[in-house]
């Protein structure tokens, strides 16, 4: 069988004097899955986006069955076969799954002067051949809009075969996957790969590279500082390589502190009903408490955070703040941010910050008045605060005059954070706090989010990330379809154990007996 | 301040001084340049200028007015009409403010309220506020009385040669500087202003960081809808009538002014100097036009061409970025 291979060799990439690649060398071959790895920076996006021909290299060759291939437009790559799939899906949410897998090659009716027209027939034919190849149950009439993020996924891959793609490239594809769903994906992926495709695999989750990939290459400041066999390496060393610092060092050290007992609990949460989600939950946070979240997606941890935020209308909300009074939460974000309460939203692009506002601007935000006199603002007043807070969470910038949408992920993330610290939130609400950033910039959170909570402040972290929610909380609890069950301590949970309870639900009962036995 | 945001600073500059440039080195454009000449094309830019100021902050807020047009039409048809009841200029001015500030209130509820798009809103109101311009005038244009046109009454507002000489500019003018000095600091400093700037950056953000979005967006219109109503003041004055079938398409001119000053349609980005300087390149175009004996449809073509230009200059380096 003719196996096909894409190769990089020396490529270098520079945008004005900055060097995004330096010298890249990167091979993949039909029927593997090649891992990409590095840190936010590393040049992984950059690579992508030459072998997709969204950039031309200003070094360096890469030959692609081999010829020398050298796209001059992602349309280009696309009919080579190289087809990329992004983070941010970049399917038409509002044309129907089947319109989406043939868009841009739709099959025309063949009669003679009605070739303007598309075939329907056929188009569902191709849709559902496509959707079939990849044991996708997505109806193909569906609206995209209506679908999840793992659904849209599988509409991308679909879309990919149907233009018969022979390198299929995923960046982060499972940063919003639940772990049902990413078994799901890895399905699919063995069935390409043992189908002669060659896979390349973008991820920030080392666990999963090893369950997937058959090789690695770990990009480092535009430069493949290290590639080799998968089976073999360990992940200690991976990190090593992309980091220059061990995995044991990833998490903070863990925190040293005793349940905490009535008399301290800032946030109760008596009831919170949404719209559709969450269902059911209740739930209170002790002073210094890092409560963890965990579930599948669309369980309604999102929802239950927007709707204690007040961000989405609920049907009934009784939240009681009792750092000295008892206070009942009825509004909006405002009166939350008010009563110290702070929220980091999952998506930072599209909301959690405004990104051609300034580093100043977006931390002060929500707090402007503090800074104003008769309505203006003191501008030495906002620098200092914004300074102080980006210093707190150790944003790099060139000043906090600085458009937020140049910094890197991480640095974004650290400033959506710092806008909490400048609220002085007491209570902490924080959804997917280090979704896609390097292991670098989610390590210094970690240990940020720790010094916090030892001064006081209490945290409700929603994550899908299970090491995370074991490294740094105290309590965990899950989320099933809506309903929140009641949380244990951290160290009462396995990895597997959370993974299970998320899927299945806990047995009702269990979890009374386990009420009782802490009101005993 | 980045390498960006000077340039965007500067696109309004670098297209008057084109302009500037083309028409005084033009052979049959004599006394272009000439402060007289300059006084005159001053007092025609203030009722763009005064609507620009206003839609700038509906524009950098991410939103459109199109009724602008419609209510300097009512403004000014008001102020005629109070005029003519004999309350006085102060009175008539102050109506004429009131009845801009009350279509742009509407504009506001509308948009907050009924959740109605901008441009469907104002949309709404362009035809609205038209048609209540014809209501109140009876379909005519109304005649300003002569005893309100005396010394010192309503044309002294704009007129050329003001009173005292050393005022130079018209009063209309200067009230146009001041007012688009406090609101440049405004949008700039004011916490209203930033967080003005904050809902058209990014609507979503704004609404996490508390900000209240449906007042902020009231005001913004209210504010709009003002500043329309005291260019219906200014233009009553200027033609001392009040005409309900003025100023037709003039939203247009407003937006193009706004957008060549530096503003982003997709909002978060623009100024209130920036539209100023837009109004005036378009004034000083208009009037080296007509000096040099060009027909109309010659300016309507090269505004045209120079919002596409500024727009796209904007764009590419965008991309480069």
């Amino acid at each position: 069988m003719h196996v096909i291979t894409l190769r990089a060799q020396g490529i270098a990439k520079h945008f004005g004097v900055v060097r995004a690649l330096d010298g890249v060398d990167f091979d993949v071959h039909g029927g593997e899955v090649h891992a990409l790895l590095g840190e936010n920076g590393a040049g992984k996006s950059t690579l992508l986006s030459v072998l997709a021909g969204v950039h031309a290299p200003t070094a360096g060759s890469i030959e692609f069955d081999g010829e020398p291939y050298a796209p001059r437009n992602p349309l280009d790559a696309v009919r080579a076969g190289i087809v990329t799939i992004h983070q941010e899906l970049c399917s038409s949410p509002d044309l129907t799954v089947e319109q989406n897998i043939v868009l841009g090659r739709e099959p025309r009716v063949r009669r003679r002067g009605l070739r303007a027209l598309v075939d329907r027939a056929r188009v569902r034919e191709l849709a559902e051949q496509a959707l079939e190849r990849i044991g996708a149950s997505v109806a193909p009439t569906a609206r995209v809009a209506d679908l999840g993020p793992s659904e849209r996924q599988l509409v991308e891959i679909a879309r990919a075969l149907a233009f018969d793609v022979r390198v299929l490239v995923l960046d982060e594809p499972t940063s919003s996957l639940t772990a049902v769903e990413v078994e799901r994906l890895f399905a699919v992926l063995e069935s390409l790969r043992a189908d002669g495709r060659a896979i390349v695999y973008v991820s920030h989750f080392l666990e999963e590279v090893m369950l997937i990939a058959d090789r690695f290459t770990v990009l480092r400041d535009g430069r493949t500082v290290g590639s080799g066999k998968v089976a073999g390496a360990e992940i200690g060393g991976i990190v090593e390589l992309m980091a220059g610092r061990r995995l044991d060092e990833v998490y903070p050290p863990k925190r040293e502190r005793a349940r905490s007992d009535g008399s301290s609990i800032v946030f109760d949460v008596r009831e919170v009903v949404g719209k559709s989600l969450p269902r059911e939950a209740r739930f209170s946070l002790g002073r210094g408490e890092i409560l963890g979240v965990f579930g599948l997606v669309g369980a309604g941890r999102t929802e239950l955070l927007r709707a204690l935020i007040g961000l989405d209308p609920a049907r009934r909300r009784i939240i009681s703040v009792s750092s000295d009074r008892d206070v009942l939460l009825g509004g909006g974000p405002r009166e939350a941010l008010a009563h110290g309460i702070g929220f980091a939203s999952e998506d930072r692009k599209d909301e959690g910050l405004a990104l051609d506002l300034t580093i100043a601007q977006n931390i002060t935000l929500s707090g402007l008045e503090r800074h104003a006199r008769f309505g203006f603002v003191r501008s030495s007043s906002v620098r200092e605060a914004s300074e102080r807070c980006a210093d707190a969470f150790d944003v790099r910038r060139a000043s906090t005059e600085q458009a937020v949408g140049r910094l890197s992920g991480g640095n974004q993330q650290k400033v959506a954070l710092a806008r909490l610290l400048h609220e002085e939130a007491n209570v902490w609400l924080l959804d997917e706090p280090t979704r896609g950033i390097d292991v670098a910039s989610k390590s210094e959170i970690y240990r940020r989010i720790h010094s916090l909570a030892n001064d006081g402040a209490s945290f409700v972290v929603v994550s899908s990330y299970v090491p995370e929610l074991l490294g740094i909380c105290d309590r965990i609890a899950v989320m099933h379809r809506g309903v929140l069950a009641q949380s244990r301590a951290a160290c009462d949970w396995t990895e597997h154990e959370l993974i299970e309870v998320a899927a299945r639900g806990v047995d009702r009962r269990a979890v009374q007996d386990r009420a009782s036995e802490v009101d005993q | 301040m980045t390498s960006g945001s000077i340039l965007r600073a500067l696109r309004p500059c670098i297209g008057l001084a084109i302009v500037l440039t083309v028409f005084a080195l033009h052979p049959q454009a004599e006394g272009f340049l000439s402060v007289f000449n300059f006084k005159i094309v001053a007092n025609q830019t203030v009722i763009v200028g005064l609507a620009a100021i206003g839609a700038t902050f509906v524009i950098v807020s991410g939103g459109i007015d199109l009724s602008v047009g419609s209510i300097i039409a009512l403004s000014s048809v008001v102020c005629a009409l109070v005029l003519r009841a004999e309350y006085g200029v102060t009175l008539a001015m102050v109506s004429a403010i009131i009845a801009g500030c009350v279509c742009g209130l509407v504009n506001g509820l509308m948009i907050t309220m009924l959740r109605i798009a901008p441009f469907v809103a104002t949309l709404g109101m362009l035809g609205i506020a038209r048609g209540a311009a014809k209501w109140i005038s009876g379909e005519q244009k109304v005649d300003v009385p002569p005893a309100a046109l005396e010394s010192g009454g309503l044309q002294a507002w704009m007129s050329n040669r003001p009173d005292p000489e050393w005022l130079w500019f018209s009063p209309g003018v200067w009230t146009t500087i001041l007012l688009a000095l406090i609101a440049a600091y405004v949008l700039r400093r004011s916490v209203f202003g930033i967080h003005v700037t904050a809902i058209g950056s990014n609507e979503k953000t704004a609404r996490l960081c508390g900000i209240r979005i449906e007042r902020t967006k009231i005001a913004i219109y209210s504010i709009a809808g003002a500043c329309a109503g005291l260019a219906g003041f200014m233009l009553c004055a200027r033609l001392t009538v009040g005409n309900p079938t003025a100023a037709l398409g003039k939203e247009l001119d407003v937006i193009a002014a706004v957008v060549i000053g530096g503003a982003s349609l997709a909002g978060g980005q623009g100024g209130v100097l920036g539209s100023m300087l837009g109004a005036l390149m378009m004034a000083f175009l208009a009037s080296g036009c007509k000096m040099t004996g060009s027909a109309t449809y010659v300016q309507e073509i090269l505004i045209g061409t120079i919002i596409v230009v500024a727009v796209s200059v904007d764009v590419l380096q965008r991309r480069r970025a």
